[in-house]
């Protein structure tokens, strides 16, 4: 890539800082360059964005269906996997598993609830109900 | 307290923490470039049946870490690495350092890492800053991704050291001492050892999953997406390909252009002319991926997705595979001069 080709697209790195990039001037030697963003990967994380929020409104659906805990739609909605989200609880995968149904989850102690609520850094209340505080 | 420590930025944060700390210790030679390139950095995985974020598990650079292990080894430079079991023993240890004033390296967790734009803030953990110094509740950052250092609440700090799941950083904090001088003569044979290790990396392990073998199975994987996985999920899988070549940290073509400044660089070390021409090999590379990704991007924008279209998109790596192969097989018959 040629110094004069290193884009400067608007994206929502560029709004924080600038990224090196590393590019060759007229004698083909390199150089580092700053870039605010190329169009080509900010389309690719919009994309990943709304795959994120699709995914968050189906676990939302599947809740208020009842046939999914709130567990799910937090997992979504934290961005969290299996292995993330029992390293954060410290409950066991299967465990979790079994407290995606609804009717396992509704006899969860408090004490467990509160488990999940501080993995997902809301309120046990937000928590049973859905609710988020974007912070 | 605030260490006489001056920020620099680099494109990916490992190499970043490398080549300022070394810096620090008054081995001011080894840029980001040489750092990467003595550290192997350059890789293709494609590891199947795993996925990351719902998306293929695709990587342009070696696991995290080796790069700094690696360029302190080949120097000889002693590094101390330690991990934490409770909180109050991570941030003890971590003033100690700092009070002795010593930068120290961390590894952390992006996803409470409050001045990251939050479209960037996912389950990653082998992030790497450097704190150099407290004023008030406040650790001075040095994160090189940044284009200025910044700063984090002791709590904040806390937070992202102990983030939990894959690669947890479990408050991990690592340092280099002060040893002998690096010679030129010490830096010229770690950067052939460096690229003999990289050579073998990416041509010479059997199997397709690894290397420029995993780059053409890739490319060909690419063509019957759209049959197998349909437009929107080859769409997202493209574009998971495009994130983990083009973001924050990969200086641009998945880590080739910083690879091919690496050569270039080198070459003021060990004097073999090829190690110039090498380089173009790997710009054209870099160029090759990112005409790849301008493609990748004309499907999941749904501009273009014919079956034609996902057979250009696997081509260009097969393409880009075979560009590669020449340029390490040329590393690989290189007869050392000595400098």
């Amino acid at each position: 890539m040629k110094k004069e080709e290193v884009p400067q697209d608007p994206g929502a790195l560029g709004r924080v800082t600038r990224e090196v990039c590393y590019a060759t001037d007229k004698d083909g030697k390199y150089t580092k360059e700053l870039s605010t963003g190329w169009d080509v990967k900010i389309n690719a994380l919009d994309l990943a964005w709304e795959d994120i929020a699709q995914r968050i409104e189906n676990a939302r659906q599947k809740v208020i269906n009842n046939e999914a805990s709130p567990v799910l739609f937090f997992m979504e909605k934290r961005l969290m996997d299996m292995t993330t989200i029992a390293a954060y609880t410290g409950f066991w995968k299967w465990q979790i598993k079994k407290h995606l149904k609804p009717a396992v989850f509704k006899k969860l102690s408090d004490k467990k609830l509160k488990r999940y609520a501080d993995a997902f850094n809301v309120s046990v209340e937000d928590f049973i109900h859905l609710n988020v505080n974007e912070d | 307290m605030k260490i006489n420590f001056e920020h620099k930025q680099a494109a990916h944060c490992e190499n970043g923490v490398t080549s300022s700390l070394l810096q620090y210790n008054g081995i001011n030679k080894i840029t980001e470039p040489l750092a990467f390139g003595i550290g192997s950095g350059l890789f293709f995985v494609n590891l199947p049946f795993l996925k990351i974020n719902n998306g293929p598990a695709i990587a342009f650079r070696t696991m995290p870490g080796l790069i700094f292990k690696r360029t302190c080894n080949a120097l000889d430079i002693p590094v101390i690495r330690k991990k934490f079991s409770s909180r109050e023993s991570a941030e003890k240890a971590l003033m100690e350092q700092l009070n002795a004033g010593q930068p120290v390296g961390c590894q952390v967790g992006v996803y409470y890492l409050t001045y990251f734009p939050k479209e960037y803030r996912f389950h990653f953990n082998a992030h790497n800053l450097i704190v150099f110094g407290k004023e008030g509740d406040d650790y001075l950052i040095s994160d090189p991704i940044m284009e200025t250092a910044t700063t984090l609440t002791s709590y904040e700090l806390e937070r992202v050291r102990f983030a939990k799941g894959a690669f947890a950083p479990r408050g991990q904090i690592y340092y280099t001492r002060k040893g002998n001088n690096v010679t030129d003569a010490q830096i010229a044979s770690a950067i052939k050892k460096g690229i003999k290790r990289n050579v073998v990396h990416m041509i010479k392990v059997p199997g397709s999953v690894i290397g420029i073998k995993s780059i053409a199975n890739t490319g060909n994987k690419i063509k019957k997406w759209k049959d197998k996985l349909g437009d929107k999920t080859a769409g997202l899988y493209l574009a998971q390909l495009v994130r983990m070549q083009e973001e924050i940290g990969t200086g641009g073509g998945g880590f080739r252009y910083i690879y091919a400044a690496f050569l270039q660089e080198a070459h003021a070390f060990v004097p073999n002319d090829e190690l110039l021409d090498i380089s173009k090999s790997f710009t054209q590379s870099g160029d090759l991926w990112r005409t790849a990704a301008v493609q990748a991007a004309g499907i999941y924008k749904g501009r273009i997705g014919s079956q034609a279209d996902y057979n250009q998109m696997g081509d260009y790596l097969l393409e880009i595979s075979e560009i590669e192969k020449r340029a390490f097989q040329a590393l690989s018959k290189i007869k050392w001069r000595n400098g």
